[in-house]
């Protein structure tokens, strides 16, 4: 509603008071040149938004990630242009591929300098369409409001995704005379969201194939937590006794202590899990994108299983894997669809088969010979009772905390899947632990993506944020050398990170507590000792075997049939699929 | 005389018509970037965009967007499901010659001096419906809109004689009867 009469605003105070309204808490951000009327905004307007300067555009855009996965909503990144705006690239990548809301605000050059070389000029718009949700260049001052509203909408609603805004510096200091109430005009943007949209038909089909199953397994994803389909998931697998694997990023949707979990599916998934896909008759999938992580070698996925794919994305149906049913829409809502047509079944012989692999392939690990990063997982599991949020890099670490940090709830396991980015767990945690003030943030990196952002020690020093970082250090780029000794005769070429800092020293420096460990024996009082320092961020530093390597593993490319449950005691052939 | 009119569009080694493959339609925001949007999804799945017409809608807040595309066929459905999901594009749809109208026009110029070869051209021309729209001591530019089999066949009789340059539309495409575009 226009107020009798609008004090006089700016562009950028526009803006602000837009994002306000919209209830953003979280600005993470970096100040320069083109973004200065939209920092003084954040000054001149009285807002309930927190500022929080990083110490790198790319930490920001983590940042608003990890906040966004620990809440589901999306916090704003504001950066300046040029170099700016383009260090924010990896961190928008990284929130597209994990379909995760972000608002992205860069600052620009002013229109008429636009497409002539001036200074920190970067055309951004057009650097970041493949990904991003949408994008945005705003040429008029008064379409500030209905661009921020439109922003918050895209990146909010269907499946969810980063989607940025370019505001040249004339735009955000030139006088605002328009509405903040503009409304939204997106003729093209029809996020699939309610029951009426869902196909009934393809419900039913689905229903029967569901009530017909033999030996059914439940696949469900990061869609079916983003749905908020936790009580119907567990409602199905238990009317039906189906087991329930689930993706890296749904880790947490089904509780993994479950009796029907069987953990996580895929590359360096469970034994049991990638078992029961091959032997299954039919596969639910329930907001899952059938990654190539998942899926191998495509032809032989579930080949002799039925497929049926429920994905809010219209756009899935059918990518990497053909369904034999496909229901497009909201988890939830379709799985609300789907229950009273599903039978109460038992599978009890499927059941007690499964049970055969977890014991013949638990997840496990030799605490003999040196600190194993399996350990410090797994201890750090049983000292939060699995309730801590946790983060992580890319690489060993990674999926062995997915193996080890067994989850029982959603939003508590922020990692970057899609993208695979080095770098991401640490200032992720950041966001997270201002995103949930009262719980333990466990950011799990590895040496090599812990110094890719390490400057944000800075800013959880500063707001006193008691993150636990735990560097899992083996001097080495461990996955990347795993596949060099599995694939590549062990020739180690670019992953040895000598000259890896005392990273102790490192956190002191910063101001922040840390901690070595270097003895399996001494881990539990070590991180005890970490748990119990709530006064800022602390880092510890696990010294570990240098050259230990991740099973289960399915080579890149290769059926899941092909699954080594152990180190091969043959030279592997390279694989066809790609990292 | 020697011919003054020179150029760099000369004719290639007969191959196939160039206009093979798929024709969409889209109907757009009508807005700077949304083009570079659409391009992306085809480049980045190694399909080449062989024709493209783009002109403002009845309300010019939308374009109407045709696409002739050369690709793999197998990876077409995926390809407009993301063209669909672009916040841009209001609707993307196939079309096939039987449900659909399909016409280009094409402007040809040659290098004609008078006499029974000039004879000979305008039989052809006005064979195939089409119209002579510019005319020198040393050139004339034809011009035949139809189907595009009409448009490649004009141009292979053409060929026997100099054609200086051609300049085709490329597709656009209408839906028949109950059908939206």
């Amino acid at each position: 509603m226009a107020k009798a009469k609008q004090e006089e605003l700016d562009g950028a105070q526009a803006l602000i008071k837009t994002l306000d309204d919209l209830g953003v808490e979280y600005v993470f951000g970096y100040s320069g040149g083109a973004a200065l009327p939209i920092f003084d905004a954040l000054e001149t307007v009285k807002t309930n938004m927190k500022f929080v300067l990083t110490r790198h555009e790319q930490g920001a855009t983590h940042m608003a990630d990890g906040y966004a996965r620990a809440t589901g909503k999306p916090a704003v990144v504001l950066v300046t242009s040029g170099p700016g705006a383009g260090n924010t690239i990896t961190g928008i990548m990284t929130a597209q591929m994990d379909s995760v809301p972000m608002i992205i605000i860069t600052g620009q050059q002013v229109t008429w300098m636009l497409g002539k070389d001036a200074f920190q000029e970067a055309d951004i718009f057009g650097i970041t369409i493949p990904v991003v949700k949408h994008n945005y260049l705003v040429r008029e001052t008064n379409e500030l409001p209905q661009i921020t509203r439109e922003a918050y909408h895209i990146a909010t609603t269907g499946r969810p995704g980063p989607v940025l805004i370019d505001v040249p510096k004339n735009v955000s200091q030139s006088p605002f005379t328009g509405s903040l109430e503009a409304e939204l005009d997106l003729p093209g943007y029809k996020p699939e969201l309610a029951f009426e949209d869902i196909d009934t038909e393809a419900v039913e089909e689905a229903a029967k194939l569901i009530n017909l199953a033999k030996k059914p397994v439940i696949l469900a994803g990061h869609g079916a937590m983003l749905a908020g389909a936790e009580p119907e998931l567990m409602e199905l697998s238990s009317r039906t006794e189906t087991p329930v694997t689930t993706t890296l990023l749904g880790k947490g949707v089904f509780p993994e202590s479950h009796a029907l979990s069987l953990g996580m599916l895929g590359m360096h998934g469970t034994a049991y899990a990638n078992k029961a896909i091959c032997e299954c008759d039919l596969i639910l999938n329930i907001g899952s994108r059938f990654d190539d992580r998942i899926i191998g070698q495509a032809d032989k996925f579930g080949a002799n299983a039925k497929i049926i794919h429920i994905d809010i994305d219209r756009s899935e149906m059918g990518k990497m894997i053909v369904p034999d049913i496909q229901v497009v829409g909201d988890a939830k809502a379709v799985l609300q669809t789907l229950l009273p047509l599903i039978e109460e079944t038992e599978h009890k012989e499927w059941n007690e088969h499964l049970t055969g692999y977890k014991k013949k392939y638990p997840l496990a690990y030799k605490k003999q010979g040196g600190l194993r990063m399996q350990q410090v997982l797994d201890e750090i599991h049983e000292l939060t009772g699995g309730d801590a949020i946790v983060t992580t890099d890319v690489g060993q670490h990674q999926m062995w905390a997915a193996q080890f940090y067994r989850n029982d709830k959603s939003f508590k396991f922020i990692t970057s899947g899609g993208a695979g980015t080095m770098g991401f767990g640490f200032p992720a945690a950041i966001g997270a632990q201002f995103a949930q003030p009262d719980q333990t943030v466990i950011a799990v990196a590895g040496d090599g993506g812990f110094q890719m952002t390490l400057c944000e020690l800075a800013t959880a020093v500063i707001h006193k944020l008691p993150i636990k970082i735990l560097v899992l250090n083996n001097h080495y780029l461990g996955m990347v050398r795993q596949w060099q000794e599995l694939f590549f005769d062990n020739r180690e070429s670019g992953v040895d990170l000598e000259g890896n800092p005392d990273f102790v020293k490192l956190a002191e420096a910063y101001g922040a507590k840390g901690i070595n460990i270097k003895r399996p024996a001494d881990v539990r009082k070590k991180l005890q000792e970490a748990l119990d320092y709530n006064d800022g961020p602390v880092l510890i530093n696990a010294e570990c075997i240098k050259t230990d390597n991740v099973f289960p593993m399915i080579p890149a490319g290769a059926a899941l049939e092909d699954m080594l449950t152990e180190p091969p005691k043959y030279k592997m052939a390279k694989p066809v699929g790609s990292t | 005389m020697s011919r003054t009119i020179t150029t760099t569009d000369k004719k290639p080694k007969p191959k196939a018509d160039v206009i093979g493959g798929h024709t969409l339609s889209m109907f757009v925001n009508n807005k700077p970037g949304v083009l570079m949007r659409i391009c992306q999804i085809f480049a980045r799945r190694a399909y080449n965009i062989d024709s493209l017409v783009v002109s403002q809608g009845r309300d010019p807040k939308f374009a109407r967007l045709t696409l002739g595309i050369s690709g793999d066929p197998t990876g077409l459905p995926q390809i407009i499901l993301q063209c669909h999901k672009l916040v841009d594009v209001i609707h993307c749809y196939e079309h096939t010659p039987d449900n659909s109208v399909v016409r280009e026009l094409v402007l040809i110029k040659l290098a004609v001096q008078g006499g029974e070869k000039r004879t000979e051209v305008l039989q052809i021309v006005e064979h195939f419906g089409g119209k002579t729209v510019d005319l020198t001591e040393e050139s004339m530019i034809i011009r035949v809109e139809g189907a595009s089999d009409k448009v490649d066949a004009a141009l292979r009789l053409l060929n026997s004689y100099e054609i200086i340059e051609t300049v085709r539309t490329g597709k656009v495409v209408m839906a028949r009867g109950e059908l939206d575009t």
